[in-house]
């Protein structure tokens, strides 16, 4: 499955990795939760929310009816805040158009790494309300946490060295589906 | 970008940044809890010589949602009383560690002055007549949320132009944004300097509204104005007023914008204020994307901790 990308670095998961991974995570959703009646899918802004909206869409089909689904924009609560704004993109705004108080959420993100964006998640969507329980879902577990956060549902564990970069590519954003590693010296 | 002085010498693309920064704020200032940690620990000081109901506390609004502190220097109970100097209430303002000032004052060039002695970043809440800087953003954002792009749009700036320093922010910062601006009014009301504004003019209300997408009323301002400059106000309001008859000339989807405070019939009527009878009336919405676009303006500006900046300046203060 693995193969090595001249241009990219070497890839982890391909187009259908990625597809297969999602719908055994909205299988994985539906049974811990006994259906989805309460649940709502919120995706932490950039690339959490187009893996948030394909697991809604595929929870659709199983369940033939639609969670609530929403964006989450952590970047006010990130805690590496000392860099100057200007270096980075203007905030996208959160956009949860749902009371978000007794549901059962699933925040859905690319690359789970330090912890310490879920961690800025949880916090921003607690200021929101109180939901009834918070859980994971992550497409590529990379190890290395700082924070004693743990995910709920993981597309593929990934061991990886520090010195590594993992880089998620989604159609929606970058217009490819693909999981790459990069090496800081280029070598495989 | 170390401090909001002027649009002016702002670039089009730290405008658009800002206008995308305040747009994606105006979700927060909605929600029913208006608190973001991202600016705990720093402190904001407003310090203005001039008075001020809206854009002071739309400051302290702005900064608290964002978990900073926010502290108002009365002028009146301060120690300029006691004749201490502009630079040295600055400087004194500074030595107090805060992390960014927020002037106001009656003269052009106060907010440059205090920058040029302040190694902390100030914004200019309006000085004399020269500019308002987030006051252009705010009616920019309001203009962009109804109309889509500021690009080709025709903006008709209606009255007091001269002792304004709101329609010298929304010329620099329209024009740089794409949009065309008229200013209409009587001469004695137009800028001495206009010819060198990037603007048409007309001392006709017909002809200066027409095709107009947004009319920005601007306020009489008597208490600035020397006598002389017109006949009267009722004569003004004949002239030159924006009531439901006059703001035909404009397009019939015409937005209405008023920086507040409005002086109701004489600028302009009750029921174009109000946005009666599908008037399209911005303006309490105004004051509300003031909020958002005075975060984006500390955000951008007060993310870093002025003790660092201080550091990488050698450590001056």
């Amino acid at each position: 499955m693995e193969r090595e990308d001249n241009t990219t670095g070497l890839a982890v998961m391909e187009q259908d990795d990625i597809r297969r991974a999602l719908t055994r995570i909205a299988h994985e959703i539906v049974e811990r939760n006994h259906g989805i009646e309460n649940l709502a899918i919120i995706g932490i802004l950039t690339r959490g929310k187009p893996l948030a909206d394909r697991i809604a869409k595929t929870l659709h089909s199983i369940e033939d009816r639609m969670p609530s689904c929403g964006a989450l924009d952590i970047g006010l609560y990130r805690d590496d805040f000392t860099s100057n704004p200007v270096d980075r993109p203007a905030p996208h705004p959160t956009d949860i158009a749902f009371n978000i108080n007794d549901k059962d959420i699933v925040l859905v993100d690319d690359v789970l790494y330090t912890g310490r964006t879920v961690r800025a998640a949880i916090t921003a969507l607690l200021d929101l309300g109180r939901p009834a329980s918070i859980q994971l879902a992550v497409l590529l577990d990379r190890g290395h946490r700082e924070l004693p956060i743990r995910p709920d549902y993981v597309g593929k564990n990934l061991p990886t060295s520090l010195d590594e970069h993992v880089k998620v590519s989604l159609m929606e954003v970058d217009g490819i589906d693909q999981a790459v590693i990069l090496r800081p010296d280029g070598s495989r | 970008m170390m401090n909001l002085l002027t649009l002016r010498e702002t670039s089009s693309d730290q405008i658009h940044y800002l206008l995308d920064t305040a747009l994606s704020f105006v979700e927060i200032i909605n929600r029913p809890v208006k608190k973001v940690p991202n600016l705990r620990g720093r402190v904001m000081v407003t310090l203005f010589y001039e008075n001020s109901t809206r854009t002071r506390t739309s400051f302290e609004v702005a900064a608290k949602i964002m978990s900073a502190e926010a502290i108002n220097v009365a002028i009146a109970q301060s120690s300029v009383s006691k004749g201490e100097s502009l630079k040295d209430t600055l400087r004194t303002i500074q030595a107090l560690k805060a992390d960014c000032i927020v002037i106001r004052h009656s003269s052009s060039g106060t907010a440059q002055f205090a920058a040029d002695h302040l190694q902390i970043p100030v914004i200019n809440a309006g000085d004399g007549r020269h500019e308002h800087p987030t006051q252009g953003l705010l009616d920019m954002l309001t203009i962009q949320k109804h109309k889509g792009d500021l690009r080709g749009l025709k903006v008709a700036v209606v009255g007091d132009v001269a002792h304004s320093r709101v329609a010298r922010s929304n010329i620099w910062g329209l024009t740089k944004m794409g949009a065309s601006v008229t200013l209409v009014g009587p001469s004695t009301l137009m800028p001495h300097d206009v010819s060198e504004l990037p603007v048409t003019l007309s001392t006709s209300l017909k002809q200066g509204l027409e095709g107009a997408d947004v009319v920005n009323v601007l306020r009489l301002q008597t208490e600035r104005q020397e006598r002389g400059l017109l006949p009267s106000l009722r004569e003004y309001s004949k002239l030159y007023g924006i009531n439901s008859r006059t703001l035909r000339y404009a397009k019939p989807d015409a937005l209405v914008l008023h920086p507040g405070p409005m002086n109701r019939g004489v600028e302009i009527t009750a029921d174009v204020a109000d946005g009666l009878n599908g008037i399209h009336s911005a303006i309490e919405e105004q004051v509300s994307h003031g909020i958002a676009v005075r975060m984006a303006a500390l955000y951008m500006l007060m993310s870093v901790p002025s003790s660092s900046v201080a550091q990488q300046m050698g450590d001056r203060i």
